[in-house]
């Protein structure tokens, strides 16, 4: 059973003479529970997808269908939000610099309904390795690989099903990213979450995702197996040069 | 977490335990900046004392603002007993100044709690929705921005009737083009950023995005610019009494004063200068405080 | 032969609780080599790469017992000498090309000016030299190049430019700060073989400096391990793999790799004492 299926998706901003086509007729499908990794240079439309999926980007066409239910237009419902979360690639922007950690979380919880926010908020803070200690601080008290985590609890505040992650270790230093990917570990485990993960780093998509689509110019190039990447044995031969520059010798 | 931390450590900690103690230590290092500051510590001072002035003006007013005393009209500064001299009618100008320094401070205070939020109200809406309703809303503050202000103020107090409350709501009505310019401008950066997205993917309307998640940034920046309009808003309430078409006489209001004594500047200069000194020091003290906010407050800096 | 030497460097910043040391004593030296310095986020590697142009903004503060180019010491210097030695003896290359532009002038423009602040000249001949310097970081499309603008060029682009540029006074000692971390792996290839050859060819020494341990590895020399300030570890690049600190160890071990899947990556433990190690002298 699918989990997420995206069929034949068009993106593009702007109009007429200015429209610019970020994503053209991708397809792929996501299993629950499995992990999807979108990989691709700066401007492949990697990201874009993802926005895509959440509404967050305004203009596309052909079907995105969330476990069984297809999306339309921009607006998304609060069932959809429930099911659907997303982390962003820079955990410096994605937390607002006014708002305790303790604000994040409360102001999340309460938009998904939940009453009692205290022990929820505390939960969460342990179950991304925080703990109270850091409740009560501002962004900017943070850490990168702290403010991530805070980033990854707010995305779990609703419970979701799946988890969008766009980049999310891109910003951070290799002992953190190790850290934070052990944590996306243990969390899809614990939770049995569908990820599906953007990233430029191929070894990083190697390690947490079961399949991978590699995307070039807005176009799905090729999509393989963990395996097929580990062997050096894709097909195309963009992701072949992609993944032969990725490659330290 | 000792029981031998003192107070400044718990303020200055990173580490905060609660919401109040988190709220608490921001405000504690934001007053420690502005504590840095000088000329902001200087103007702050003028100001604090202004409302000391205003709050007490009873005690200290040597004379009530209304007691006229013909025989001893337009006597000049440091006359016994009236340490500012006395004005055509005799009446006391250091206690007038001092009665004044309310009618000063409810202006400042109504024109402040109006226009920015007006201009909030207009910017972040016109900076959020954007499509026609930003056109509407930013030509409409076009139009009033393409007036001088004072004349347009003119034009109200006209329309309306003179008196403070009205020169108050004409300054209001002229100064808020501003703010909305600014909150706009600071909305449509603060729209596209990724935490405005997240809480867009938590479900949040665009009415909880704006007062909680838009209004708490742009709000440092208009504090900024208010104090630094202070000084004009005075200026205008000023011009306004001195035209006749702001506080009536016999109102001790500042701009008023300098009007009365306009016929006598020649040869009874004190009549004139002593309220021009006041408006001068305060409109100084807004500006020295604007600087010292504006370094302190600047989103630019990213809260540190 | 020694290009710069470096002592007892510390880099100082006043805050609030006291004042930080971002760079705390570091000695080492660069020849006509390639040194590559690794760290982490607040290891203090770029503020060590800004401190030998003194380019740290106030408050912060340099302080050094020598930081001698060629024998003569730079601390000495006054800043409108310095200001020479930036231009003529040491460049710099930034991360970000978009910030290192001027928006507004073509490049052309830009390179031409470059040229003739260093050297008295034609503008023709200045033009002969921006191609050459375009000629040398693989640019073929002079004409179109000159006359674009920095936003017209993508991140790769922009880059060897901004190399180019940095090349065009014909500097003793290139610095290059995370010079292509914001560009794609293919890209990325492109412009270290540029920078490559530019330092065999002209006998330039290069510092790089990065957060990338692979790439230090197979691109440079000699490595400077750095944590926390200080220097904890020296070794030849081609032995990085086998480096002895447990930090570099750890940095090392926390890579996922394709070869090697395993369901959790290790995870640095980090050791107080590494911060209070003494700094490993790296002058050879």
């Amino acid at each position: 059973m699918s989990m997420l299926d995206v069929e034949d998706l068009n993106v593009w901003f702007g109009d007429g003479r200015d429209r610019v086509d970020a994503v053209k007729s991708a397809s792929f499908t996501v299993a629950a529970g499995e992990s999807f990794g979108l990989v691709g240079e700066s401007g492949s439309g990697k990201s874009t997808i993802l926005r895509a999926i959440t509404g967050l980007a305004r203009n596309w066409s052909g079907r995105i269908s969330i476990d069984g239910a297809s999306l339309s237009g921009a607006k998304r419902d609060r069932s959809f939000y429930k099911t659907v979360q997303m982390v962003f690639q820079d955990p410096y922007a994605s937390l607002h610099p006014r708002h305790t950690v303790d604000q994040v979380l409360g102001e999340t919880l309460h938009l998904h309904g939940f009453r009692d926010i205290d022990a929820r908020v505390a939960k969460l803070l342990d179950d991304v390795g925080l703990g109270n200690r850091f409740r009560f601080r501002y962004p900017h008290q943070l850490s990168g690989g702290q403010r991530q985590r805070v980033a990854i609890a707010r995305a779990l505040a609703g419970e979701p099903d799946i988890l969008l992650l766009d980049e999310p270790t891109s910003a951070l230093d290799v002992s953190v990213q190790a850290e934070i990917l052990n944590l996306l570990t243990d969390l899809r485990d614990a939770r049995q979450l569908t990820f599906v993960m953007v990233s430029h780093d191929l070894a990083v998509v190697g390690h947490m995702c079961d399949r991978l689509a590699v995307m070039k110019d807005g176009e799905v190039v090729e999509i393989m197996g963990v395996e097929t990447l580990r062997n050096h044995q894709a097909i195309h031969p963009y992701s072949a040069a992609l993944l032969e520059a990725s490659v330290v010798g | 977490m000792s029981g031998s931390q003192t107070l400044r450590g718990w303020l200055l900690t990173d580490a905060p335990t609660s919401r109040r103690h988190a709220r608490l230590a921001s405000l504690y290092k934001g007053w420690l900046s502005l504590r840095s500051n000088t000329m902001a510590m200087f103007g702050l001072g003028i100001l604090v004392l202004l409302l000391l002035t205003a709050a007490f003006a009873p005690v200290l007013a040597p004379y009530s603002w209304l007691a006229q005393d013909l025989g001893n009209r337009l006597q000049p500064l440091g006359t016994e007993g009236h340490l500012l001299g006395t004005d055509s009618l005799g009446r006391d100008i250091l206690s007038r100044l001092i009665y004044g320094s309310r009618i000063t401070l409810y202006i400042v205070a109504l024109v402040a709690l109006i226009a920015p939020i007006v201009g909030l109200l207009v910017g972040t809406v016109a900076g959020y929705a954007g499509g026609w309703v930003d056109v509407v809303l930013m030509r409409t503050t076009d139009i009033f921005l393409a007036f001088p202000r004072l004349v347009l103020a003119l034009a109200f107090v006209a329309a309306l009737g003179a008196g403070i409350e009205n020169a108050v709501l004409a300054i209001s009505l002229t100064a808020w083009p501003p703010y909305a310019r600014i909150a706009r401008a600071e909305t449509l950066t603060i729209r596209s950023s990724d935490y405005i997205a997240a809480i867009r993917l938590q479900g949040a309307g665009p009415l909880r995005i704006i007062t909680k998640h838009i209004w708490p940034l742009c709000i440092s920046s208009l504090i900024v610019r208010v104090t630094l309009d202070m000084a004009g808003i005075i200026l205008a309430a000023a011009g306004l009494g001195f035209l006749g078409l702001g506080a009536q006489p016999p109102s001790p209001e500042w701009g008023a004063m300098i009007s009365e004594g306009r016929r006598f500047i020649l040869d009874h200069w004190w009549v004139a200068t002593m309220p021009g000194l006041a408006i001068f020091t305060v409109s100084l003290a807004f500006n020295l405080l604007g600087d010292g906010l504006r370094d302190l407050l600047d989103p630019k800096d990213g809260g540190q | 032969m020694t290009l710069l030497e470096v002592e007892n460097l510390w880099v100082k910043f006043p805050t609030r609780q006291g004042t930080f040391d971002a760079v705390r004593g570091i000695s080492f030296s660069l020849g006509r080599e390639r040194l590559g310095i690794v760290g982490e986020s607040g290891s203090g590697k770029s503020m060590t790469g800004r401190a030998i142009l003194r380019l740290i903004r106030k408050p912060g503060m340099v302080e050094a017992d020598r930081i001698a180019l060629e024998g003569r010491n730079l601390l000495d210097l006054p800043e409108r000498d310095m200001r020479k030695v930036r231009g003529q003896d040491i460049s710099m290359v930034m991360q970000d090309p978009k910030f290192s532009l001027n928006p507004v002038m073509t490049i052309g423009e830009q390179l031409i000016e470059a040229y003739q602040l260093h050297n008295k000249g034609s503008r023709a001949a200045a033009r002969q030299t921006a191609i050459e310097m375009l000629d040398a970081v693989s640019i073929r499309d002079h004409d179109r190049v000159l006359r674009a603008y920095p936003h017209e060029m993508s991140g790769g682009m922009g880059q060897r430019i901004m190399i180019a540029m940095m090349l065009i006074p014909n500097p003793k000692i290139l610095i290059a700060d995370e010079p292509t971390s914001a560009l794609d792996v293919s890209v990325q290839r492109q412009i270290l073989s540029i920078i490559d050859d530019l330092v065999r060819d002209r006998g330039m020494g290069l510092i790089f400096i990065s957060h990338d341990l692979n790439l230090v590895s197979e691109f440079c020399d000699r490595v400077l391990i750095m944590y926390a300030g200080r220097i904890v570890e020296v070794c030849d690049a081609a032995n990085l793999h086998d480096a002895k600190h447990p930090y570099t160890r750890g940095l090392l071990n926390s890579l996922p790799r394709l070869d090697a899947p395993r369901k959790y990556l290790d995870v640095l433990q980090r050791d107080d004492a590494w911060a209070d190690a003494p700094s490993v002298d790296a002058r050879t």
